[in-house]
């Protein structure tokens, strides 16, 4: 029996917490469920990213077993059932279960083709049950509660609570655990509260790399299995990353992709090839040099991919380019036809001014750019040559009076050459 | 890492489920990075061949196979931080600490390190401090909310800026 704590997910974390804070939690459900099944060995499958959720979950185990609640003749019953800490490396495909167990034996990572399921045959050949840690948590209070305790909580098809981890730019970022089937803007708005900085909200990415994103319009999305995949995007491990108008949709599919690339085990050639080639066209539209027929091709990569891949990292990789292109089809056309990128990320297709009207003549952009693409002295309107500037944005972070401006397909008059300013204005 | 230290880890093993990692990245803890040397003890001590402790070692993002520098900052370049600009912070530090960008090691990862050897970047996937984005660890402590402001800062506790004390 395995407990998978290898939670991969890029920006969630509510595993860790449940490992840290209650590692006893996850140790009693394991014990209910192997006495349930029939299991002798359990293991917890930890990414090494994690060190004190280890450090933890070892004091925990030992302690159990000081406690006779682990080990052989469990309470004096002739059920035995002992937990081993097997640690991972580094690498998101690890938590796919086939992948997994193919760690755990001492090789690379890289998962199989299901059937069988590794409840048939699992680690080492013997039938295996895998379940994350957040499911184990679960079992202890359902037994204690009753089946109707938890059935209660939820909707007709998902039942019960789940913990998210609301991340990204929201005001209050955490965890937090609503009862599935809570609508989308309940998260965002009444528990996260909105934006920071006063911004709007324009989209959730939820299930990572896996996942999709949800644009604002459909915020009265339950948050259940079903109407997370009728938008087009998944559960997953239960990652909400909020984004605003300063997100770049395109980018955000960027970023992705290439983690799909990287993290793709190279076994088979949708995924290794597939992702790759999106990644490459992705690269091309954010650089502003994307066409209409890349934005079709691309499409077209994606749902081929979706349905060849070995595993589901390759099947569900091409999610957050269909979500973007469903929803976010307009910033694709404003990169490809514009060259503007509308959240002025995409840094191809921004240019920094400084505002004349503005500018106090302070000198400490032109003495921080790194590559000296600044012109002023004391008391001069200071001017930004487009040739040499390297859109680092170092001149914006440091200007005290805000008057460096980013722009994305437009531009403002500025002066040729620094000119005194105006004391009178 | 020589035999006999590879044997003193590999007994701290006692089911070999999870053995081969646990021994790599036990050893890595020590040594700070797998030789060699190390490689071929380990296929050694734990009789199982060599290619595949190397597959293994090369596989996964955790393993270095080059010296580091003596403090390792990892920069977070998980979706949370991602979108709170993680980029900007990899790019501020490349520039202070004077590495050039997308440069990769021997092994074709991620990994320069500074000329004095004191510092070596690198990138990972997210720590689980995803509400206090962006974050960078620093020998395995957190830093959150960093900034461009606050990164030579928090340099300077690692003795950034100071002449090489060899
Ligand atoms: C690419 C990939 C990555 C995965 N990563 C994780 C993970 O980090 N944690 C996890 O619990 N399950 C992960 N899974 C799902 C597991 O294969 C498996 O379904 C899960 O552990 C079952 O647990 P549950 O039924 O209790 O949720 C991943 C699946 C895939 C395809
Ligand atoms: S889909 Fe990707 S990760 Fe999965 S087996 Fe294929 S190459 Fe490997
Ligand atoms: S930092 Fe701002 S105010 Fe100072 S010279 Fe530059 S643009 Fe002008
Ligand atoms: S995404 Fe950076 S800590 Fe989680």
């Amino acid at each position: 029996m395995i407990c998978n704590a290898d939670e991969g997910d890029p920006g969630a974390y509510m595993n860790r917490n449940e490992m840290e804070s209650d590692p006893h939690m996850v140790i009693e459900g394991m014990i209910i469920g192997a006495y349930a099944i029939g299991a002798n060995e359990g293991y917890i499958y930890i990414r090494a990213e994690y060190p004190l959720a280890i450090e933890r979950l070892d004091r925990a185990i030992s302690d159990a077993r000081a406690y006779g609640l682990l080990g052989n003749n469990i309470l004096g019953t002739d059920f035995s059932f002992d937990i081993h800490i097997a640690r991972g490396a580094g690498a998101f495909v690890c938590g796919e279960e086939t992948a997994l167990i193919a760690s755990m034996e001492g090789n690379t990572g890289r998962p199989r083709k299901r059937p069988p399921f590794p409840s048939q045959k699992g680690l080492w050949g013997k039938p295996t049950n895998i379940n994350n840690v957040e499911t184990w948590c679960n079992v202890a209070s359902i037994i204690k509660n009753g089946a109707d305790w938890f059935t209660r909580i939820g909707t007709e098809k998902s039942k019960g609570t789940k913990v998210f981890s609301l991340v990204g730019k929201v005001k209050r970022t955490g965890l937090v655990e609503v009862p599935l089937g809570t609508p989308v803007k309940t998260i965002v708005y009444d528990i996260g509260g909105g934006a920071t900085d006063n911004k709007k909200v324009k989209a959730v990415q939820t299930g990572g790399p896996s996942g999709g994103c949800i644009p604002d319009s459909l915020f009265d999305t339950q948050v259940d299995y079903e109407h997370l995949a009728d938008a087009g995007s998944i559960m997953g491990s239960g990652g909400i990353v909020v984004m605003d108008e300063d997100t770049c949709m395109v980018d955000t599919a960027k970023y992705f992709l290439e983690f799909a690339v990287e993290e793709s085990c190279g076994k088979c050639t949708p995924c290794r090839e597939g992702t790759y080639q999106m990644h490459r066209i992705l690269e091309k539209i954010t650089e502003g040099k994307g066409t209409n027929e890349d934005i079709v091709l691309l499409e077209k990569l994606a749902n081929i991919i979706k349905l060849t891949a070995l595993c589901r990292l390759g099947q569900t990789a091409p999610n957050p380019v269909l979500t973007t292109l469903r929803y976010f089809k307009d910033e694709y056309l404003a990169h490809v036809e514009d060259k503007r990128c509308p959240a002025r990320v995409c840094r191809s297709l921004i240019n920094y001014y400084i505002d004349p009207a503005a500018c106090r003549g302070c000198t400490i952009c032109s003495r921080n750019c790194p590559v000296e693409a600044i012109d002023g002295k004391p008391g001069y309107i200071h001017i930004i040559d487009q040739n040499k500037c390297i859109k680092c944005g170092t001149c914006m972070e440091v200007c005290n009076f805000s008057a460096i401006v980013k722009l994305s397909g437009e531009s403002i008059d500025t002066p040729f050459a620094p000119i005194p300013i105006n004391k009178g204005r | 890492m020589d035999r006999k230290n590879v044997s003193r880890i590999a007994r701290k093993y006692n089911v070999y489920s999870g053995k081969l990692l646990g021994v790599l990245e036990d050893i890595q803890k020590e040594e700070r990075y797998l030789s060699e040397e190390t490689l071929k003890n380990v296929a050694d001590v734990l009789d199982v061949p060599l290619t595949r402790v190397y597959s293994v070692a090369t596989f996964y993002s955790f393993f270095n196979l080059v010296p580091v520098g003596k403090h390792i900052i990892t920069v977070c370049m998980g979706t949370a931080c991602h979108v709170k600009g993680a980029y900007r912070i990899l790019e501020v530090l490349q520039d202070l600490l004077g590495v050039r960008p997308g440069e990769t090691t021997k092994d074709g990862k991620f990994m320069p390190t500074t000329h004095d050897k004191k510092f070596t970047v690198s990138t990972a996937r997210c720590f689980g401090a995803c509400s206090m984005t962006p974050v960078v660890m620093i020998d395995g402590k957190i830093y959150g909310y960093v900034n461009a402001k606050n990164i030579p800062l928090i340099l300077k506790e690692y003795g950034w800026g100071e002449k090489n004390e060899n």
